[in-house]
């Protein structure tokens, strides 16, 4: 990390550098094939199952997995699980994607705007940004699913409205440190306005950041949106989602685990996926920003 | 010093202002806003509560509103929990205990493992060890909180029962030793996201530390490494993990949350989902409050703390 650390000489194997590499980008790229696997199991998956993840069947109630045709067993109502894990990766994946996207763009003006025009605005959006970030994510998500009346689409907003914060404290910063540099200071002499040199000049060049933290902004939306479903405020049944596929799992413990355990893995693999990506990401594009 | 605690003190008092305001527009989009508890009651007439709304100044500007609501939040009137009719602050307290204790083990074992876990692997970098933390600890992130409890209870409760499932004592045991048995697990299910956080940031920061010059400077006088990893390196990698203990706290209240709700654990978090499904708004505005004011304050305490320890600031 630092410039100042000596790198100890390779004396084994996996002390090299090209192995280090190799390392952390195979750990990369292996996210990546996941979640290419994952978005295409999703998309395509349903339809090569033999059951509708709808379609209920009392008489094949808590089948284990592997019997018969239902590869990952039956739930409480007989339903296929493994076609109801490919329906709900579908909507956890899209949440996911889609409260990325909103929470980037918020951030990214936010923080582009506070930087930018210091002074009074960077001091009062930079409070707001802290002031939200005082808030534990899941008290204000719940208040605010309880408050406003959930579908899928207003979770994906909510869960948005709790993880601009970060994008914006760091596009924040990085403007900060641009604002004085030549070009910007040439592109004012020549009289571009205020949003061309914001958005034109200043935004492409700290895309960087931004893409490292997008993705570790979908694992955290991924993770939100099974937290708020698990506890029966988010994605609502028959809709399936990751999360809400886990609620409920807890009674049948001891007689079904696998209605508990498999969701898990799902969303463990998917959110871990876009974390190794991050990570990935973050050497490669030589971004050096504290997220966890 | 004075001047660093005096700017400290007036930036939180102005996060408490604006954490009130998100506060206040929360709650006016509750369904029915302040006047949920009248809004669900079906012998009403829209004149009755109209005439309520009136009493409880409702029909006043918003900002005059705010002040009210904000003057009676500061003079410690929370409100009235619909559900039994306790003051809000009142049924707070009765649940705070619970869950100060679980965020309390968690922090302690995460702080424990996790400095651990951070020290050897920025001493043993590029080790096997190294590796498989850093790999262990963005796996540990991604695993949902309320699944590796439900993992949890599986192995520990019911395939092996040497841990009960849930709850805080057993009913009619009231010994130290059947709330220590109780507290062990979700205690550790807790505490595992905040090993990862730990453990990496230790890391980073104890990596920080050895390449300062005072490090070279004891190893140069024949210090041995030992006594420079523990005493030099250590100390001042620990310095900046008492800011993140404190910036920390909210995701430790998520975590404490969900992890209530599958073990039966009467702390707030439980009381929160509680009163949601009750639609009892005054306590659920009360803790959402209470737990943003409570990391604002973990936050000023952990300031000031570091500002005591360090010299650079302390003597500045």
């Amino acid at each position: 990390m630092t410039a100042l650390t000596v790198q100890p000489t390779a004396n084994r194997w996996w002390q090299s550098r090209v192995v280090q590499r190799f390392i952390r980008h195979k750990l990369a790229l292996l996210g990546l094939v996941m979640i290419v696997f994952l978005t295409l199991a999703c998309a395509f998956g349903p339809y090569l199952l033999p059951y509708d993840s709808l379609y209920i069947d009392l008489r094949a109630r808590f089948a284990p997995p592997l019997t018969g045709e239902h590869y990952l067993g039956t739930d409480p109502l007989g339903r296929d699980i493994a076609a109801r894990l490919l329906m709900a990766g579908r909507v956890s994946l899209l949440v996911g994607f889609i409260s990325m996207i909103l929470a980037i763009v918020v951030g990214m003006i936010v923080g582009v705007i506070a930087g930018y025009r210091g002074g009074w605005i960077n001091i009062i959006l930079m409070r707001t940004v802290d002031g939200f970030l005082s808030f534990p994510s899941i008290f204000l998500l719940l208040a605010l699913a309880a408050a406003l009346k959930p579908s899928a689409m207003m979770i994906t907003v909510i869960i948005a409205l709790t993880g601009w914060m970060e994008v914006a404290r760091i596009v924040e910063a990085e403007v900060r440190s641009l604002k004085e540099r030549e070009f910007i200071l040439a592109g004012r002499m020549l009289g571009l306005s205020r949003a061309h040199i914001m958005f034109r000049e200043i935004l492409p060049n700290i895309m960087g950041p931004i893409i490292v933290a997008a993705t570790l902004t979908v694992a955290r939306a991924i993770l939100l949106e099974a937290y708020v479903s698990f506890l029966g405020f988010g994605i609502q049944p028959p809709l399936p989602s990751w999360g809400n596929m886990l609620n409920g799992a807890q009674q049948y413990l001891a007689s079904a685990p696998w209605l508990a355990i498999i969701p898990g893995i799902a969303i463990t693999i998917a959110v871990s996926s876009f974390n190794f990506i991050g990570d990935g990401l973050r050497d490669a594009l030589d971004v050096r920003i504290d997220t966890v | 010093m004075p001047a660093f605690l005096l700017k400290r003190l007036i930036q939180s008092i102005f996060l408490l202002v604006i954490v009130s305001i998100i506060g206040f527009v929360v709650l006016n989009l509750m369904p029915g806003g302040p006047m949920a508890q009248y809004a669900l009651d079906p012998g009403m007439t829209q004149d009755d509560r109209n005439r309520i709304a009136e009493q409880l100044g409702l029909n006043r500007p918003l900002w005059v509103q705010y002040f009210d609501w904000a003057g009676r939040l500061v003079q410690g009137d929370w409100g009235t929990s619909f559900r039994d009719g306790n003051p809000v602050t009142t049924v707070i307290g009765r649940h705070m205990f619970a869950t100060l204790l679980l965020m309390g083990s968690s922090t302690a074992i995460a702080v424990g493992i996790g400095t651990w876990i951070g020290i050897r692997g920025a001493t043993h970098r590029h080790s096997i060890f190294d590796y498989v933390a850093t790999i262990g600890a963005m796996v540990a992130l991604s695993i949902p909180t309320f699944w590796f409890g439900l993992i949890g209870i599986y192995v520990f409760a019911l395939k092996l029962g040497w841990l009960p499932a849930g709850n805080m004592y057993t009913i009619g045991d009231g010994s130290v030793l059947n709330y220590l048995h109780h507290l062990i697990l979700p205690s550790v299910v807790l505490a595992l996201v905040h090993i990862a956080i730990w453990s990496r940031f230790m890391r980073a920061a104890t990596l920080d530390a050895i390449s300062q010059e005072f490090v070279k400077t004891a190893r140069a006088k024949g210090v041995s490494e030992r006594r420079v990893i523990m005493k030099h390196v250590v100390g001042n990698a620990l310095l900046p993990m008492i800011t993140l203990a404190g910036v920390q706290l909210p995701s430790l209240l998520t975590g404490a949350l969900v992890t209530e709700t599958v073990f039966t654990w009467p702390g707030m978090g439980r009381l929160f989902l509680d009163s949601l499904s009750y639609s009892d708004y005054p306590v659920v505005m009360g803790l959402l409050m209470f737990s943003a004011i409570l990391t604002i304050i973990a936050n000023l305490i952990a300031d000031i703390i570091v500002a005591l320890v360090d010299p650079r600031i302390r003597l500045a």
